[in-house]
């Protein structure tokens, strides 16, 4: 087991990103001294920020947990040849459908109740996302364009229906969700001094695992990489690509409504009216790419996502360089990734000595 | 010319690869104005050894001299430095560009620092063209030309940036027979201007035509050099695969049985609203290998994509086994008695990035003892990879390599272990030795014959009349989307199966 563990994070394929990461921050480093900032500061006050109190550090992990489930979201869909940009639009209706049961229905035992929210949400991603899938498969449209207007379409739908069946009287947001509909940890946000702590962590985590599980152990994991390799081959061996195509599209838009779901039942227990997209999918987007569109390296991707956007508050409190900064630097890393070539350049010197050594 | 200093030198070459030594101590010379051969099997190593040539590879032992100057070449950049261009199997080129675009791409003339000059661009590539006799059009966009004149842009690629040394690799896989005639005049007309040839190939015709030199490579080491006017065919095909290998295929006489394919008035349209089978009829008896011979375009891939369900039909009927297997899911098809070697092994044949385990069940993962209640078994599969590897001799470092990093002779081989498998009633084999060296073409006949032996039903399709006429024991020749004749291939010659094939329609005989 830890040979294979090993494995996915073989050397090669985990130092990219680390490297990337490192010369992301370099870059951030450099703009804030052409700033006349203190980087060292500013990212000492980051990291303070993140891990100098329970409270910051709970609030930490309450920032990851969504920007997981988008991560997988994106990421499973990468692994069967699609790209979904959507995730953020699937994220939206994933808390609308989880607001509306959590606040309509009553009567429900404590555990049940958040269990048909959760549901409900997920359901409701994983249908938003299944559109997507089933105008691709059937009339061969493209899924990102699709999937960028149904971001819109989530919004504005959203917006809508809290408006006008969930509205709190004067407020430009939601009723509140019933108490049985909340998947907060009582006791645990007690001992993270009050932070948001709530169950979605726990099953973004078993969704990170069910994805590795599904992914490359099961039948149907089988048949989604064939089809995302090579759709040919795919077909030529019997499988419906079409059907694969919705099937993805829908288990990632269940990721990314269920992201959207812990966010109401865990965190806010309200939707509010958006004046905005969240941001949360297309955050993802960056989540999946640096995570190598491997769900454990999602889990890692996003926790430094995570960190640096929470962190980022503390960076302009304690050195008092503008937040947007850390967006900079998430932006470079990215680059850095997507732009392997410079990262294998600037490793080139290593790589060339160790060989050295080895021929002596 | 002996006693010059060679213009490429390579000295006791090694390069290993986890579990393979790809390159075990080679040394070639290359001397100017000279067409130097290099002949191997698929994954004999020839590659490999042009790779480090052109600075892909590090070699973990040896030394290049290029003008009798060692020297260390690290990265394709420095080999074009040093007067080395490579002509690639695979073209790399950017579609929606013109010819000009593609060749000047990364060393453009430049106005002003910034901006393409276009037209000086166009004149020195011209002036190229004009004076090794290539004849490209500079303003032609690439997705616009032909496959052959492509190649041609590739070369002057090369040229462009000052190579002296040009390594052709595999540049007749790709061509028509005119094209590679032509192909073999421009190869002359370079030496005669001065520049020296690496060429690597694996078809004996057009070394003897062409080189000067051969150099035979098998598993990684150079078994001989000889001058081509003192060798023949049969002596570089022995020395290549190690053992005496004949052109001709031995297989006793057929006794074929009952029909197992029946096709009958079979018309359709491609997604242009063009016909593309005309009302064709064919049968396949159990126990004969059918071989449809024609050129390339007449139906033939349709014909194939019709029977394995991987197209609809527009009208008539396919039997199997007297059962309707008509615009039937290929899976339904594959489950009823097909197995299908597919014309394009990367498109349908394999999943490249999958490893050779996975490729190894990709029509039959779903089922038991692979599939365990949705689950897959590792273990049971792996078993099944080693197995075939093992029984068809698929060279592979590991069942875990990725079909992609094989040479194409042993993806060939992994397909057809894949599919005889399968136990079918119909073996389809379309284009099944394309690109194949004489060693894997003779084994793979080989295999179509023993199926053909155990009583399955051949449907061989093939473009090279050779091959159709020494394997099949009946021939239909295909013209425009129809069956234009049948004929015994003991009772016909190649001229014949060329008129029918150009269309003309064979009289008498059994239509």
């Amino acid at each position: 087991m830890m040979s294979k563990l090993f494995k996915i994070f073989s050397v090669n394929s985990l130092l990219v990103p680390l490297v990337a990461v490192v010369m992301g921050l370099i870059v951030g480093a450099i703009i804030m001294l052409i700033g006349g900032y203190d980087p060292l500061l500013a990212y000492g006050s980051l990291f303070k920020t993140v891990f100098g109190n329970v409270y910051d550090f709970g609030e930490t992990i309450r920032e990851i947990t969504p920007l997981i489930m988008t991560g997988l979201a994106v990421a499973f869909a990468f692994r069967a040849g699609l790209f979904n940009i959507g995730a953020e639009g699937q994220y939206i209706v994933g808390m609308t459908a989880a607001t509306a049961v959590g606040i309509k229905l009553s009567g429900l035992p404590i555990v049940v109740h958040a269990l048909v929210a959760i549901i409900a949400g997920g359901l409701a991603g994983g249908i938003w996302a299944g559109i997507t899938g089933y105008l691709k498969a059937k009339r061969g449209v493209n899924e990102v364009i699709i999937s960028i207007m149904l971001n819109w379409t989530a919004l504005y739908f959203s917006n809508y229906i809290v408006r006008n069946f969930l509205l709190e009287k004067g407020q430009q947001r939601s009723e509140e969700i019933k108490d049985t509909a909340s998947i907060s940890i009582g006791w645990l946000s007690t001992a993270f001094d009050n932070a948001r702590m709530h169950w979605g962590t726990i099953i973004a985590i078993l969704a990170a695992v069910f994805f590795f599980i599904y992914m490359w152990k099961s039948k149907q994991g089988y048949e989604l990489r064939a089809v995302g390799h090579n759709g040919h081959a795919a077909q030529y061996a019997g499988m419906s690509v079409k059907k694969n195509i919705v099937k993805a599209m829908f288990i990632s838009g269940v990721f990314a409504g269920l992201g959207g779901a812990f966010q109401v039942l865990g965190v806010f227990h309200y939707q509010a009216i958006f004046t905005g997209s969240p941001g949360i999918g297309f955050d993802g987007i960056a989540v999946a790419l640096i995570g190598l569109n491997h769900p454990f390296g999602i889990l890692l991707s996003a926790s430094l996502f995570g960190i640096l956007t929470y962190g980022s508050a503390g960076m302009s409190f304690g050195a008092e360089v503008p937040p947007e900064i850390i967006r900079i630097v998430i932006g470079s890393i990215i680059f850095f990734i997507a732009a392997q070539g410079i990262v294998r350049w600037v490793l080139k010197p290593f790589y060339l000595k160790r060989k050295k050594e080895k021929v002596l | 010319m002996g006693a010059a200093t060679p213009v490429v030198e390579l000295k006791q070459i090694t390069k290993r690869f986890p579990g393979i030594v790809a390159n075990d101590s080679i040394s070639l010379k290359l001397h100017k104005g000279e067409i130097h051969a290099l002949l191997g099997e698929n994954g004999a190593g020839k590659s490999t050894l042009m790779n480090i040539v052109f600075g892909l590879y590090q070699p973990d032992e040896g030394s290049i001299e290029v003008n009798g100057k060692p020297v260390i070449i690290d990265s394709p950049n420095k080999a074009i430095e040093l007067g080395i261009g490579m002509v690639h199997q695979h073209f790399k080129l950017v579609q929606p560009f013109t010819v000009t675009e593609n060749i000047v791409l990364g060393m453009e003339p430049k106005k002003m620092g910034i901006q393409l000059d276009y037209k000086t661009s166009v004149a020195k590539i011209q002036k190229l063209s004009d004076q090794y006799g290539l004849k490209v059009n500079p303003h032609a966009k690439i997705q616009d030309i032909s496959v052959g004149m492509q190649q041609r842009v590739e070369i002057l690629k090369t040229l462009y940036r000052g190579a002296d040394i040009l390594i052709f690799d595999e540049p007749t896989a790709v061509l028509t027979p005119q094209e590679i005639n032509d192909l073999m005049g421009i190869m002359k007309r370079l030496v005669e201007e001065g520049k020296s040839i690496i060429l690597i190939t694996h078809k004996l015709k057009e070394i003897m035509q062409i080189s000067d030199n051969v150099t035979i490579i098998r598993r990684g080491k150079v078994i001989d050099t000889v001058k081509t006017s003192e060798t023949n065919p049969n002596e570089l095909a022995e020395k290549m695969v190690g053992r005496s290998v004949s052109f001709k295929v031995d297989k006793k006489p057929a006794s074929p049985k009952q029909n197992v394919l029946e096709v009958q008035n079979l018309t359709m349209k491609n997604k242009e609203g063009v016909s593309v089978l005309n009302g064709l009829n064919l049968n396949v008896r159990a126990g004969e290998i059918l071989g449809i011979a024609g050129v390339d375009g007449n139906g033939q891939s349709e014909l194939i994509e019709a029977i394995t369900g991987l197209c609809q039909v527009d009208s008539g009927i396919i039997m199997l086994n007297g059962k309707d297997i008509t615009n039937k899911s290929p899976r339904f098809i594959t489950e009823s008695g097909v197995s299908h070697i597919p014309e394009d092994r990367h498109k349908h044949g394999l999943v490249l990035d999958f490893s050779m385990s996975e490729n190894m069940v990709l029509e039959t993962y779903y089922k038991p003892p692979y599939n365990k209640a949705g689950f897959l078994s590792k273990k049971e599969i792996d078993k099944q990879a080693k197995r075939l590897i093992e029984a068809f001799d698929v060279r592979t470092p590991s069942i875990e390599t990725k079909a992609r990093s094989l040479s194409g002779g042993n993806q060939q081989k992994a397909i057809i272990a894949r599919e005889i498998d399968k136990n079918p009633d119909l073996l389809i084999a379309a284009q099944p030795t394309r690109g194949l060296d004489v060693g894997a073409i003779e084994f793979v006949q080989k295999q179509l014959v023993a199926q053909r032996d155990q009583g399955k039903a051949v449907l061989l399709i093939s473009f090279e009349l050779d091959e159709i006429m020494n394997v099949s024991d009946r021939i239909a020749v295909i013209y425009e989307g129809q069956i234009v004749g049948e004929v015994l291939p003991e009772e016909t010659n190649d001229q014949e199966l060329g008129l029918m094939m150009a269309g003309s329609k064979k009289s008498g005989g059994k239509a």
